[in-house]
C-alpha cells in the first residue's frame, strides 16, 4: 500500500481505525504517519458508507483502497458492493471506471465465533462485476494488491487473518502478479489439490505428508478466484486426473463448487476420480476451540481426501 | 441528618407510588440491589479477565468496567417480560436482566453448561429466556430486530417494550437509522438506549460524528432524545423509567443517552494508544460503583458493613462460578453440527 500511495496520490486508505489503531491487525502500521489523515482515513463504523464513499471516488478517478475490518462486517455494505460497485461499468455502458480495492480479513480460527470468522469469497463469485483476489503468501499479497490498486475494476482482496503471522520473502520494489495466473506451489503426480487462500499451509502440511506416505501431491494456489485460470488447473488434472478443493469457506456452494463444476465441464474426460471438496462444514462458525477445529478443515482431512481419490477405482 | 439526593428521592418516591400497599418493592429495584447488580458486573469482568489470562477462557473479550450504571440502571426500570438487544459489549447487560454468573463463566470456557452450550463466547452469550435477543458481534446489528420486537408487542397488544442497548459507534450505521426511523413512524414500545463511552473502538466520539450529543439525532425520527449522566445509576433508571412509561402507554421510542466510559481497552489487550492517563483517571474518579457506593452510605440506606457483605457474598458466586465452569465438559466435537436448523432433519447437516 506504501510503495502504491508513495507512486499515485490518487490512493488512499478508508476504514475504520485504520489511522491510529493502525487497523486492528496492524496492517496499515506507519501510515498514518507517513501519510496524513487526508489519505489513512478513519472513519465511523458506518460499512455502506465506506464501500460508497470509496465507490464514488473511484467513479472520480480516486484510488480507494478500502478496509473492511472483519468479511463478516461486508454484509453492512452489501448493496454499496453488489449492486453498485459491481455494476456500475456495465450499467453505464462502459463509461464508468470502477478502480476500487476492498482489502477484507476473512478467515477462522481463534474462537472469534460466527460473527468473526466467516470466508465469504464465494457469495461475490455469484456477481458479475468483481474480482477476486485471495492471496496465500507474502509475495502474493504484495504483487496481487498492486495490481488490485492498478486496476480499473473493483477487487475484492481477501486477507486471511492467519495468514498475516506467516513469514515470507516480499522484495522492496516494484513488481505485480497479473490476475488469473494460479501458482503452482508443488509438483506432483497423483492429485491435484487446489488450495484457496488460508487453506495453503494446511495443504502443504498434508502434502508433505503424503509425500511420506509415497503419494505425490500437485498443490495449486489459485490466487485470483475471479478471474480463475481454469487452464493452469485443468493441465493439473490432465498429468494427475484426480482433483481436491481445499478451502475455509463453508461446503455448500463455496468457491470449490464451481471449481468443480468446471473441472467436471471441461476435464471430465481425464478425471480417475470424483472430485472431491475439503472445506469448513456447514455450520455457522462455533466458539468453543474444539468444535472450531471439528468444522474447520484439517491436514487429517486433506489427506484422508487425496488418499480417498488416489485409491478410487472406478 | 443526613441528606437524600434528589434522585434517590425520586426513586424512593416511584417505589412509593407504584408499590406501596400493593406489593413489596420488586427485589430488582431495591437500591442495595441495584448495588449488588453493579458490583456484581465489575467483578465478573475482573474474574473473566483473570481467567482469560490463566488460560480458561479461550476467546476475546469486551469488557464493560466503568459502564455498570447504563445497564443496571436501564434493566432496573424493565419488566421481566420486556426484552432488550445487547452488544458485543455485553456481559454487563446480561447480569442487569437475571444472568447468572456460573452459566455465564461456563459459556466463556466454552463449555457445555454455559449458555450457549459453548457456541457462541462473549460475543453471543445471551439467555433468550431472560428476555435478551442477542448480544452481537455486529455493531447496530441488534437494534433493527429489538424494533421488530416492538413491532410484535404492538400488533399483539401486550404491554411490554423493547429497548436497544448500542454504543456511540452503533449511531453512524445504517441499521440504527432505518431502524430509529420506523420505530418513530410506527410509534413503537421501543428504547434506544446509547452507551456513549466516547471511543468506538481506538476513534474517539468527536471523529466519528459531528455533534456531541447523539441524542439528537432522536429528533429526526420524531421522538425525543434526553442525555443522563451514565455513571449515576438512579439518573439511568430515572431516564429509561420514564421512557419505559411512555412506550408502554402508547407514546412511541425515546432514545436515551447514557454518557459514560469503560475503564478497561476495546477489547482485553488492547494497547490504548488513542487516549491518555489522564483522561482515564478523570473518568476514573466518576467511576459509578464508587460513586453509588457513597451514595448509598451518606444516605443512610446501607451501612459499609452491609456493603462489605454483599461484596464478599458476590466473591464467593464468582468462586463457584469459576469452580462450576471449570468442572463443567468440553462438547463433543462433533456437537458443532446440531442446532443448525430447528428440524433435525435426522441429524443431518446440509
Ligand atoms: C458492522 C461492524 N463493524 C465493525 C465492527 C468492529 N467493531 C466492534 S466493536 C466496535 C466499536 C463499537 O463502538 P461503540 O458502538 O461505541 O461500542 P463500544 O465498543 O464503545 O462499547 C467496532 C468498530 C463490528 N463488530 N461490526
Ligand atoms: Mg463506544
Amino acid at each position: 500500500m506504501c510503495e502504491e500511495m508513495r507512486r499515485d496520490p490518487s490512493v488512499f486508505l478508508i476504514g475504520e481505525d485504520v489511522g491510529v489503531f493502525d487497523g486492528v491487525f496492524g496492517v496499515s502500521a506507519g501510515m498514518l504517519a507517513e501519510f496524513g489523515a487526508e489519505r489513512v482515513r478513519d472513519t465511523p463504523i458506518s460499512e455502506m458508507a465506506i464501500v460508497g464513499g470509496a465507490l464514488g471516488a473511484a467513479l472520480m478517478g480516486m484510488r480507494p483502497i478500502a478496509e473492511i475490518m472483519f468479511a463478516d462486517f461486508v454484509t453492512c455494505a452489501m448493496d454499496q458492493v453488489v449492486n453498485q460497485a459491481a455494476k456500475a461499468r456495465y450499467m453505464s455502458g462502459g463509461k464508468a471506471n470502477v478502480p476500487l480495492t476492498l482489502r477484507i480479513v476473512n478467515g477462522a480460527p481463534g474462537s472469534a465465533a460466527a460473527q468473526h470468522s466467516q470466508s465469504p469469497e464465494a457469495w461475490f463469485m455469484n456477481v458479475p462485476g468483481l474480482k477476486i483476489a485471495i492471496p496465500a503468501t507474502p509475495y502474493d499479497a504484495k504483487g496481487l494488491l498492486k495490481t488490485a490498486i492498478r486496476g480499473e475494476d473493483p477487487v475484492l482482496f481477501f486477507e486471511h487473518k492467519m495468514l498475516y503471522a506467516v513469514k515470507g520473502e516480499a522484495p522492496e520494489g516494484e513488481y505485480t502478479i497479473p490476475f488469473g495466473q494460479a501458482a503452482i506451489r508443488r509438483q506432483g503426480t497423483d492429485a491435484t489439490v487446489i488450495a484457496i487462500g488460508g487453506a495453503l499451509p494446511v495443504v502443504e502440511q498434508a502434502a508433505q505428508q503424503l509425500e511420506r506416505a509415497g503419494i505425490s501431491v500437485e498443490v495449486i494456489d489459485p490466487r485470483t478466484l475471479v478471474p480463475l485460470d481454469t487452464e493452469t488447473l485443468i493441465k493439473s488434472v490432465q498429468k494427475t486426473h484426480r482433483a481436491v478443493i481445499v478451502h475455509e469457506a463453508h461446503r455448500r456452494a463455496g468457491p470449490g463448487a464451481e471449481i468443480a463444476a468446471l473441472l467436471a465441464e471441461e476435464a471430465i474426460g481425464y478425471l480417475d476420480a470424483p472430485i472431491l471438496r475439503v472445506a469448513a462444514k456447514n455450520v455457522p462458525f462455533p466458539y468453543n476451540p474444539d468444535l472450531e477445529r471439528f468444522i474447520l478443515p484439517s491436514v487429517e482431512d486433506v489427506v484422508a481426501a487425496v488418499k480417498g481419490v488416489t485409491q478410487y477405482r472406478l | 441528618m443526613r441528606r437524600l439526593s434528589h434522585a434517590l428521592l425520586k426513586l424512593q418516591a416511584y417505589f412509593q407510588s407504584h408499590f406501596s400497599g400493593t406489593a413489596m418493592t420488586p427485589s430488582h429495584l431495591r437500591p442495595l440491589d441495584l448495588y449488588r447488580r453493579m458490583l456484581l458486573i465489575r467483578q465478573f469482568e475482573l474474574r473473566a479477565i483473570n481467567e482469560r489470562k490463566s488460560g480458561l477462557i479461550p476467546g476475546f473479550i469486551h469488557a464493560c468496567i466503568g459502564q455498570e450504571a447504563t445497564a443496571v440502571g436501564a434493566c432496573a426500570a424493565l419488566r421481566q417480560e420486556d426484552v432488550i438487544a445487547s452488544t458485543h459489549r455485553g456481559h454487563g447487560h446480561l447480569i442487569a436482566k437475571g444472568g447468572e454468573p456460573k452459566y455465564m463463566m461456563a459459556e466463556l470456557a466454552a463449555r457445555s453448561d454455559g449458555y450457549c452450550g459453548g457456541k457462541g463466547g462473549s460475543l453471543h452469550m445471551t439467555d433468550f429466556d431472560l428476555g435478551i435477543l442477542g448480544a452481537n458481534g455486529i455493531v447496530a446489528g441488534g437494534i433493527p430486530m429489538a424494533v421488530g420486537a416492538a413491532l410484535a408487542f404492538q400488533m399483539r397488544k401486550e404491554p411490554r417494550v423493547a429497548l436497544a442497548f448500542f454504543g456511540d459507534g452503533a449511531v453512524n450505521e445504517g441499521a440504527f437509522h432505518e431502524a430509529a426511523n420506523l420505530a418513530g413512524l410506527w410509534t413503537l414500545p421501543m428504547i434506544f438506549f446509547c452507551e456513549n463511552n466516547l471511543y468506538g473502538e481506538g476513534t474517539p466520539q468527536h471523529k466519528q460524528a459531528p455533534v456531541p450529543d447523539l441524542a439528537v439525532r432522536a429528533a429526526g425520527y420524531g421522538f425525543p432524545g434526553v442525555i443522563v449522566d451514565g455513571n449515576d445509576v438512579l439518573a439511568v433508571f430515572e431516564a429509561t423509567q420514564q421512557a419505559v412509561e411512555r412506550a408502554r402507554a402508547g407514546g412511541g421510542p425515546t432514545f436515551v443517552e447514557g454518557k459514560t466510559y469503560r475503564h478497561r481497552g476495546h477489547y482485553e489487550g488492547d494497547p490504548m494508544v488513542y487516549r491518555t492517563r489522564e483522561e482515564l483517571e478523570f473518568w476514573k474518579q466518576r467511576d459509578p460503583l464508587t460513586r453509588f457506593r457513597h451514595h448509598l452510605l451518606d444516605a443512610g440506606l446501607a451501612t459499609a458493613a452491609e456493603l462489605d457483605a454483599i461484596a464478599a457474598a458476590i466473591t464467593q458466586e464468582l468462586d463457584e462460578a469459576v469452580a462450576f465452569a471449570t468442572a463443567s465438559p468440553a462438547p463433543a466435537p462433533a456437537s458443532a453440527l446440531a442446532g443448525v436448523y430447528g428440524e433435525t432433519h435426522g441429524g443431518r447437516v446440509f
